[in-house]
Formats: structure tokens, C-alpha cells, sequence
């Protein structure tokens, strides 16, 4: 039985907000491994490729004939849970803070034995549960035992809950609501129970539909931010920074043109000026206080997500001035992300491929839709998931790219 | 000293002498360059221009310990500025036709303010005819040559940016001048340029006017300049204003945001 999440109470102003810290986040370069298939979302564990033996802890060479050439393969995670431990004490600073803790042994149906975390939706030892990978809060890949079928209230385990972001009682700021991809997510976001969410607008002389209606919603409220404007971002961290448990950077600006099709550097330069410095700005300006509030109780700051561009991965000539400069973001998105990690807040970035609106007319389907978009931010968030990569585009290129970036290059280049 | 040399000397020395005394003061007719300011709105497929931003560079702090300053961007035409007729292609090839060139004996110059605030409160798309403007040299006066007509509309009065641009589907909405307006200022009174409250010399709907965007074209065209986003214009009497306009001397600029301000009797 997980008891339902519950609205937090208000925060006592008279008590010292927690202070973040982190579960043992060592590991070696082998293990990292895992934390590479969970930051995607995926359970892989090496396997043999003389022998096919699973491997398991992550090591250099199989365990059973020596064989040197290890692959990290996508594992069903199925296997019976064996022997379960709850710790109640730990000298650990981080678990010390959060006995008792579940921890179970798993013999997985492909051989080994692991050591895992354990949703409190399991039935005791022995039974069957489904392995999961999850990273947690110092953003490392680990085991997680779920209950083979869904039980109620299953998001709001509390143990899983160190390990996502879901969106349920939480306050979030989303940049640019004036996009359909803003109005989505907010929507998306409401949908998922978010407490409150504040959505930016720039120039409010320019009017763009749907707008009103989001602002009529009772979570919403809109402000003016304007990531260009590095006195806006300041001024609108000051007033809610403080309060902000999730932020969706949606605003981009995103013009279809390469080298040759556009004489100057003006439409580039804005193009980073949102996309690449707007992020700086936000990041400088929220950052620090988000880092502060990563365990500020159970809604504490938890994810900041960018909406980038599968274009970050390898340049799209046609649209090549935008691709660089989510190029750059990404970059930047990678700083932020190891400075985020001392407070527990993960950084997700989403790679859309190409997003059906007006900058994308011209490019044949398929094209992923808004709402498609926000489903699948929302998802990340609740799943804790690092990197995502919406759409047939994005996954297409994702793979192309892992498989050889040079032949990704040539391939797209024509 | 020649006579007229004398007389001019004099005349400086009163007028120092009178700006000290306060009986000739002086309004500021600048909008203050914040970031918040609204910018001319192009469709987004063009080329636009930068609105005022401002980054820091230090305060008193580890980038720079005793001294606080910023630096600053913005466009040529962005707050209060000056147009200068290399700004429209009707003014491409007259001669120092640009910030650097233009010759600066008319950036100084006597002003002839039209109120139209009533007409632009009943109607934000009010167009300044040439009638209206013999109405008001009926009152007040022929408009001397190389003056610079003001047209009064209190739009810079609408502090909220929103209804400063004044946005709806079909565009801008702002108050500016008629062609014909346009045109017997240049042909037949031969003033030195054209001011408006508004963020552009022609009305919001200047674009759907013949030519398109009278004023840049007819003015521009013939060597003349444009004031835009000038604010304070009900302080100034209908005649009798001086003001100053003088914009960067940015090298072939189109335009610069200026400090404009005017000299009135106290």
C-alpha cells in the first residue's frame, strides 16, 4: 500500500531549509555504464560478447571466461525478489536523513544477482518484480524493484519520488507561454497536478492566441520575462525564484536559414541571444537558489528541463544558424547540469526533432505536435530521465548519430 | 565684429543669461532608453531592430571595484530618435543625407507644435491633414521654413506598453500624418523635418497609405528628417519652442537614439 501523495503543508519560515545532499555518487568508469542506459531511461547491464554471460556488478572483463569485450545491452529487468532489508540506521549522511530505507536482492531471469532499491508497491520475498533503472539524486544510475503490475498510487512511492521529478504538488515556471509548445506543456503540467504554474511572456504588445485562455486557468499566472532583457530575468527571479521547483525553458527563437541564405549576422545573433545567452541568464539568475532548494522538503526544487533541438546533435543546414546555436545551448545545458548536481536538481534535455509550427513549414512530415511534445516532457519529469528525444525525427537521428556521427553529417548535408 | 556678429553675441549671451534666470526653460522631450521600451514591430521574417538592452559591466564589485558602468545595445532607431533621410530608399542618394554628414545647422531649430490629442483619443488611426494644418495657421501663424513641425497626440502619455503599440490583427494602430499633410509641409512650407509621439513618423497604418509610409518616403526624399517617440510635447507652445535633435555621429548611420530637448519661454 503507498499512501497517496499529499499537498504539503507550508513551509515553517522559522526553521533552516534542509540542505541538499547526496546519495554515494563514486563510481567507476565501467559503472557509468549504467548511469549512461538510465539517464535515458533504459535498464542495461553488460554482456559477454564471447560468451553472452550477464554481467553484474559493472566490471572490465566477464566473470565467467575473462573475455575483455563487454556491451552494455537493454535488459527486461524480470526476476524474482529473494531476500528484502530495511536499514534503519546509516552513516551515510543522505540515507541517514531517510531510514528506514528498502533495500531488496533480485536473481534476474538472465542470471545475476542484483542489489536494489525497493518500491514499496513490492510484496515480500519472495516474488516476482521488474527491474528498472533510475538516476538518483547525485544523478548516478541505480536499481530500482517495481511490482510486476501497477498498484495505486505507484508515482508517489516514497523512495521512487528520490529518484524523479514529478511535476504533482510542485510550483513551476515554463518561459514563453506565447508558443503552442508553452501552452502545451502548461496544460500537460496542470494536468499532472502541478500546484501552480507562472508562465513568461515577452513583448506583450504582441498578441498571440491562446494566451487569454491560459491565463483564465486558476494555476496559471503570467509575467513578463524576457530572456533577451538580462534586468527582466533578474526581476522575475527575484520575485519567484525562491519558489520554483521545476523550470521549463520553452522559449527559443528559431529562423530557417544557413550561411549563404541570409546576409549578416542579426538573425543569428538573436538566435543565440534566446537560445544560448537566454539560458545563461536564467541559469545565472535561478540557478543558484534552485541548487539551495534541492531538499527543501517534498516539493523541493527538482528539475530544470531545455527544450533544444535534435539539430544540437549535428547540424541541419537548412535551418544551420539555429542548429548552432542549440549546439551552444546544449553545451551550456552540460555545465549547468554538473552545477546543478551538488543541489539534486537534474537537468533534462529534450531533443525534439522538427516541431510543427510556422519556422518548420517547409519541412515534409512527420513533425511532432505540441501536445505530443508535453506528453513527453511530462513523462521525463516523471520519470527522471536525463535526456529525451521526442518524435520519429529525433529518434531516427539519435540513432543515426550514435551509430556515426560523420555519416549523420553527410547524410544530412545534401 | 560686424554689426550682425554683435547682435548675434548678444543674443547668446541673453540666452545664457536667461537659461541661468529660468524665464527660457527647458523640456525634456526624451522617453528614458529602458529595456522595457517597446521597439518597432517588423514581421518576423525581416530584419529588426535591436531594442534597448543593457548589461553590466561592473559595480563596485570583483569585476571592477570603485566603478560602476554598463555597456549598452540598442538600434539606431530605437527610443526617442532621428531619422535621417538615408534612412528610406526615397533618400539614398542626396548628399549628406547620414548622421555623419547631415549639416548641423539644422539640428537646432524652431518648433510648431499641432495639438491633435483630441482627435487621437477619439481615434488612434487619426490621420494630420493638410487642412488641419491650415486651420492651425489660421490661428497661429504660417509655418515658418526650416522649422520642424511636432504633432502633438498625448500618445506618449500611454505609459503601458501594450497600448503604446496599440496591436491588433490587422497591425498597428498610432496616430501620424496624411500624404497631402506630407506633402505641403515639404513643397509648399519647407520645414526642416517631422516629430511624433508615436514609434514611427507615419501612422500605424502608414503602410496601407499612397506611397506607403508617406512621411519616410516624401520627407526623407527630399533631404528632411523624422523625430520619433517624443514625449512632453504638451509643455510646448504652439510656436515659440526651440528645440535640439542632434543625433550620434554614427559614420553613413540611418538614425540614432537622441537626448531631444526644447527651449521655452519660462
Amino acid at each position: 500500500m503507498i499512501p497517496p501523495l499529499k499537498r504539503p503543508r507550508r513551509k515553517n519560515p522559522i526553521l533552516r531549509t534542509r540542505q541538499p545532499l547526496l546519495p554515494p555518487w563514486m563510481r567507476s568508469r565501467a559503472a557509468l555504464g549504467l548511469t549512461a542506459a538510465a539517464a535515458l531511461g533504459r535498464f542495461e547491464l553488460q554482456v559477454c560478447a564471447a560468451c553472452g554471460t550477464v554481467q553484474y556488478p559493472p566490471r572490465e572483463a566477464c566473470h565467467r571466461c575473462l573475455a575483455g569485450a563487454l556491451r552494455w545491452r537493454e535488459q527486461p529487468g524480470l526476476g524474482e525478489l529473494i531476500s528484502t532489508t530495511t536499514v534503519h540506521h546509516s552513516h551515510d549522511l543522505f540515507f541517514r536523513e531517510r531510514v528506514p530505507w528498502n533495500l531488496g536482492l533480485v536473481r534476474l531471469d538472465v542470471g545475476p544477482t542484483v542489489v536494489a532499491h525497493l518500491h514499496g508497491g513490492c510484496g515480500p520475498a519472495p516474488s516476482r518484480v521488474r527491474i528498472g533503472a533510475r538516476l538518483d539524486k547525485s544523478g548516478q544510475g541505480v536499481l530500482l524493484a517495481f511490482p510486476l503490475d501497477e498498484v495505486a498510487n505507484m508515482a508517489d512511492d516514497r523512495q521512487l519520488r528520490e529518484m524523479t521529478c514529478d511535476p504533482k504538488f510542485r510550483k513551476v515556471l515554463v518561459t514563453d507561454g506565447k508558443t503552442a509548445v508553452g501552452q502545451a506543456l502548461v496544460r500537460a503540467l496542470i494536468a499532472a497536478g502541478a500546484d501552480l504554474v507562472w508562465v513568461g511572456h515577452a513583448e506583450p504588445w504582441k498578441k498571440f492566441a491562446g494566451l487569454a485562455e491560459l491565463a483564465a486557468l486558476p494555476q496559471v499566472t503570467l509575467l513578463p520575462l524576457d530572456l533577451t532583457d538580462s534586468r527582466s530575468v533578474k526581476q522575475l527571479a527575484a520575485e519567484v525564484g525562491g519558489k520554483v521547483d521545476i523550470l521549463i525553458n520553452t522559449a527559443e527563437l528559431h529562423r530557417a536559414h544557413g550561411i549563404a541564405s541570409r546576409s549578416g549576422v542579426e538573425v543569428a545573433r538573436a538566435e543565440m541571444d534566446v537560445n544560448y545567452f537566454g539560458l545563461l541568464r536564467l541559469a545565472q539568475e535561478f540557478g543558484p537558489v534552485m541548487r539551495a532548494r534541492g531538499a527543501d522538503g517534498q516539493s523541493s526544487a527538482t528539475a530544470w528541463v531545455n527544450l533544444l533541438s535534435i539539430y544540437a546533435l549535428s547540424n541541419f543546414p537548412p535551418h544551420g544558424t539555429f542548429s548552432a546555436s542549440k549546439a551552444a545551448a546544449l553545451s551550456l545545458a552540460q555545465c549547468l547540469r554538473a552545477e546543478m548536481r551538488p543541489g539534486g536538481v537534474r537537468v533534462i534535455n529534450v531533443f525534439p526533432g522538427p516541431i510543427d509550427d510556422e519556422w518548420n513549414q517547409m519541412l515534409p512530415p512527420p513533425k511532432l505536435g505540441a501536445q505530443a511534445l508535453a506528453k513527453a516532457v511530462v513523462g521525463a519529469l516523471q520519470d527522471g530521465i536525463e535526456d529525451i528525444y521526442p518524435g520519429d525525427v529525433a529518434q531516427e537521428w539519435r540513432a543515426r548519430f550514435e551509430e556515426s556521427p560523420k555519416t549523420l553529417e553527410r547524410e544530412v548535408s545534401v | 565684429m560686424t554689426a550682425l556678429a554683435g547682435a548675434a553675441s548678444e543674443s547668446l549671451a541673453a540666452l545664457a543669461a536667461q537659461l541661468v534666470s529660468g524665464s527660457i526653460r527647458i523640456v525634456d522631450l526624451t522617453q528614458t532608453l529602458a529595456p522595457e521600451f517597446p521597439q518597432i514591430v517588423l514581421p518576423p521574417e525581416f530584419g529588426q531592430c535591436w531594442p534597448f538592452r543593457i548589461e553590466e559591466i561592473s559595480h563596485y564589485d570583483e569585476r571592477g571595484s570603485a566603478w560602476y558602468w554598463n555597456n549598452f545595445s540598442c538600434g539606431e532607431h530605437t527610443g526617442t530618435h532621428f531619422d535621417a533621410p538615408i534612412h528610406w530608399v526615397s533618400g539614398r542618394d542626396l548628399p549628406n543625407n547620414a548622421t555623419d554628414s547631415l549639416p548641423v545647422q539644422n539640428l537646432i531649430g524652431a518648433a510648431c507644435v499641432v495639438d491633435c490629442s483630441a482627435e487621437a483619443h477619439a481615434d488612434p488611426d487619426f490621420l494630420l491633414t493638410a487642412e488641419h494644418l491650415r486651420r492651425w495657421e489660421a490661428r497661429h501663424g504660417r509655418i515658418p521654413a526650416r522649422s520642424w513641425l511636432l504633432m502633438r497626440t498625448d500618445w506618449s502619455k500611454r505609459t503601458d506598453p501594450v497600448a503604446y503599440q496599440n496591436f491588433d490583427e490587422t497591425g498597428q494602430h498610432t496616430p501620424g500624418p496624411s500624404t497631402d499633410a506630407v506633402r505641403f509641409l515639404v513643397e509648399e512650407r519647407d520645414v526642416v523635418g517631422f516629430g511624433s509621439e508615436a514609434i514611427g513618423t507615419d501612422a500605424g497604418q502608414g503602410y496601407h497609405l499612397k506611397p506607403p509610409y508617406p512621411c519616410h518616403y516624401y520627407m526623407h526624399g527630399a533631404g528632411r528628417y523624422g523625430l520619433q517617440c517624443l514625449t512632453n510635447l504638451d509643455l510646448l507652445p504652439p510656436t515659440g519652442a526651440v528645440i535640439f535633435c542632434a543625433p550620434l555621429k554614427i559614420k553613413n548611420g540611418s538614425g540614432s537614439p537622441i537626448r531631444a530637448l526644447a527651449l521655452v519661454p519660462g
